[in-house]
């Protein structure tokens, strides 16, 4: 490893591929919980026949790699005729950050509706039918008791699923976007020393994974605040 | 779906695609039994060791993974051959190494974890019997704690399969000929993208439903015999 080499990469990751990398996360997060929660209510309805479209969707999201998917969207999209005589979608299509969000959202939005469906199965029943009794009803009966509860359960799994997505947005490099792997790509290139750029990249992935699930843990413990309380009461209520 | 007389290219491709996914797993497998004996050791040094493994390999994106180890592990060769041993030969490790190494890594991380639960979730009465029957910790581990582990680890080690089965997709950055590389390779050749990145897509889900069918059959087996908490 050169050092000299590592203090040159470091500021062109931090500064040119950091930034790209955490736009298209949040973005990519914020969208795929718009995707998941209805992909989710609908994977639980009654109807098997409403139920066989999330089920498609996610079954091809997540039993497909995420580097097709990506390749597909940029790729395999633009070299159909009638997208690029399309003048809404081609503009959106032709650039590889959108592609990269658009594959990302959809696949995030796929895994996180299979959490959120989880966790809305593991709702106690009760807790529906004491909304019932309350008079609530439908949205009302979603809104204030199935979502909250739902993102309280899923949060652990939730939590790893945007670690990964932050790992798995290294892809979006493959599709000639400079994000941190993007940039290593490019100085390894220029340098000719794989190592020293690919290492570099790595450590800063490994301080956001860290900061990241630190965070998580964070949020998580605030959640469920009302079932951890200070320990001593909790024995003394226990005898 | 007309391919052009690409068809072939895919087969290949995806032939490629099962044995680096077999040759990682099974590599994967011996890192996760040795990370999992490693982290539960009384020795502070080997546990740091184990979790500095499995902490690094499940914090790296899994394409810069395969980057380091591909690239890293050619530098350290050529490092051993030419300046070590002095010797004036040109030394290249093969992408195939380069996948099985980098994906054996990733899932051995991921694994030692799933072992490690298992491992605790045997009951200390039947290690404990192992040893009043007079057992040394040789024979406990491969017929009384190995045994088990397998039943327990089974349905975390199929998710982590098929896990590892879409990585594969990655090794395509390092120049392996796998289905992803062989999509890609068609489609720009036909200049017909779409046809065979969807045409790999459906290859990877027939696979992943082939993995799954197995793996239900393995656990079958391996639960054959025992009375789970539901009392079937």
């Amino acid at each position: 490893m050169n050092l000299d080499l590592v203090a040159t990469f470091l500021p062109k990751l931090l500064f040119e591929g950091l930034p790209v990398t955490l736009k298209l996360v949040t973005l990519a997060v914020a969208i795929g919980v718009f995707i998941a929660i209805p992909t989710a209510l609908l994977r639980v309805h009654p109807s098997p026949l409403v139920r066989a479209f999330p089920y498609a969707f996610i079954f091809f999201f997540r039993g497909t790699p995420l580097l097709i998917q990506i390749a597909l969207v940029y790729y395999g999209l633009s070299t159909l005729p009638w997208i690029r005589e399309n003048e809404v979608l081609w503009p959106i299509l032709r650039e590889p950050f959108w592609c990269a969000l658009i594959a990302f959202a959809l696949n995030t939005g796929a895994y996180s509706a299979e959490i959120l469906r989880g966790a809305i199965q593991a709702i106690p029943r009760g807790e529906v039918e004491a909304a019932r009794a309350y008079g609530m009803r439908g949205l009302l009966i979603v809104r204030r008791i199935i979502l909250p509860r739902a993102f309280q359960i899923g949060l652990p799994a939730y939590g790893n699923e945007i670690i990964l997505i932050l790992k798995g947005s290294a892809l979006a490099s493959s599709i000639t976007l400079l994000d941190i792997t993007g940039v290593a790509r490019l100085l390894y290139a220029r340098y000719y020393t794989p190592v020293e750029a690919f290492v570099t990249a790595g450590v800063i992935y490994l301080i956001l994974v860290y900061l990241l699930t630190r965070g998580l843990r964070l949020i998580e413990r605030r959640l469920s605040r009302h079932l951890l309380g200070p320990p001593e009461t909790e024995l003394a209520e226990d005898r | 779906m007309d391919f052009q007389g690409y068809g072939d290219l895919l087969i290949t491709g995806a032939a490629m695609t099962i044995k680096l996914v077999l040759g990682a797993v099974s590599f994967g497998l011996v890192l996760g039994l040795i990370g999992t004996t490693l982290k539960l050791s009384r020795n502070a040094l080997a546990r740091a060791v184990g979790n500095a493994y499995t902490d690094l390999f499940r914090g790296l994106p899994e394409l810069l993974v395969v980057l380091i180890m591909y690239y890293g592990a050619e530098a350290l060769v050529r490092w051993l051959v030419n300046d070590v041993l002095a010797l004036d030969v040109a030394v290249s490790i093969s992408p195939y190494v380069g996948g099985v190494l980098s994906l054996g890594l990733i899932f051995g991380a991921y694994a030692s974890e799933v072992f490690r639960g298992a491992i605790l979730a045997i009951p200390r009465g039947h290690v404990e019997a192992a040893r009043a029957f007079g057992m040394g910790p040789v024979l406990t581990y491969r017929r009384i704690i190995l045994p088990q582990v397998w039943r327990v680890a089974l349905p975390g080690l199929g998710n982590l399969f098929l896990v590892s089965l879409k990585d594969t997709a990655l090794v395509s950055a390092i120049g392996l000929n796998e289905l992803m590389r062989s999509a890609n390779i068609a489609g720009r050749s036909t200049r017909d993208y779409f046809t065979f990145l969807l045409a790999a897509a459906f290859l990877y889900l027939a696979m992943t439903m082939v993995s799954m069918a197995v793996i239900a059959l393995l656990e079958r087996r391996a639960n054959r015999g025992h009375v789970g908490a539901a009392g079937h």
